[in-house]
């Protein structure tokens, strides 16, 4: 797999974009595989006891998953040396249905000397913002 | 309230989270990683690591199973109901892969409240344990070679918020 030449990348560059779907066998999928059994992913009832108007995605599932565009177009995934993000908005998953994030990724910061780029990713649904000031530093 | 007693703890090291390849193609799959490095021991070998490569957040599932020595202990005061995810922060210094004997120090750095939300951020040093002990040495302080720091905000809000 082919790796970005930091030396052509500028700041304000779009690496990529792509949309993640998630329906609520995705939300039990990641609560196994993760751990998190908390039942505002998974039981209605509870999730409107707490407030919410219905089911919500992990925001971790979420977090975990629109990183991959970044992965992907770094070439390896163990070029992430650090990611942060911001929970802002929950992104509500309906039954049935989907709910869809659209994730961009710009170049923000490319530091040649250290050889790492930070690309910020925009991630929403329905054109509002659910991760705020999600930052993944790569080494290239 | 959160109970502002907390803030400063640390943990001791916790018992060992070994790291398996179908955990990590499990975790993979859940968030969608299609990277062959999670899946193919020859891609992940071919990147240059001894075996099949954690996504980027992969060591939430290490940070969580040590936060809740604090999160569930009842004198820590968290109504787990009421808990939103506030921020998230994962920083390797290598990434994790498959075959580490993961343990994790746990620190509290912050419990504030303000009105009728407490903020609560903790942090995991994770560390992986070397793979065979020889004559353990006097001065290693280090429970080993540190992996992957995991910083994370909860917010909780009081019974009337």
């Amino acid at each position: 797999m082919s790796r970005p030449d930091i030396a052509t990348l500028s700041v304000g560059d779009v690496i990529g974009s792509r949309t993640v779907t998630f329906d609520r066998a995705a939300l039990v999928r990641y609560a196994g595989a993760s751990g998190d059994l908390n039942p505002i992913h998974w039981n209605d009832k509870f999730a409107k006891s707490a407030g919410l108007p219905g089911v919500i995605a992990h925001g971790m599932l979420t977090m975990g998953s629109v990183v991959g565009l970044v992965e992907d177009w770094a070439g390896d995934p163990g070029a992430v040396v650090d990611y942060q993000t911001r929970f802002t908005k929950p992104v509500e998953v309906p039954n049935p249905g989907t709910a869809l994030i659209e994730v961009v990724g710009t170049v923000g910061v490319v530091d040649a000397e250290a050889g790492t780029v930070r690309v910020d990713l925009a991630v929403t649904v329905d054109g509002a913002k659910v991760l705020g000031r999600t930052q993944v530093l790569v080494r290239l | 309230m959160a109970n502002a007693d907390f803030e400063g703890r640390v943990y001791p090291a916790d018992a060992p989270y070994s790291v398996g390849r179908e955990k990590i193609r499990e975790f993979a799959v859940a968030v969608g990683a299609k990277h062959p490095a999670h899946h193919e021991l020859v891609a992940a070998r071919g990147l240059g690591y001894p075996d099949l490569v954690a996504p980027p957040t992969f060591a939430v599932v290490v940070a969580q199973r040590t936060e809740s020595q604090y999160i569930s202990d009842p004198e820590a005061d968290i109504d787990f109901s009421r808990v939103v995810h506030a921020d998230e922060r994962f920083t390797h210094h290598r990434p994790i892969v498959a075959g580490d004997e993961l343990t994790t120090v746990l620190h509290v750095d912050r419990v504030v409240s303000r009105g009728m939300i407490s903020m609560v951020t903790t942090r995991c040093e994770i560390y992986a344990m070397p793979q065979q002990v020889e004559v353990p040495s006097p001065e290693a302080e280090s429970p080993g070679e540190h992996v992957a720091t995991v910083v994370s905000t909860l917010a909780i809000r009081g019974e009337d918020a």
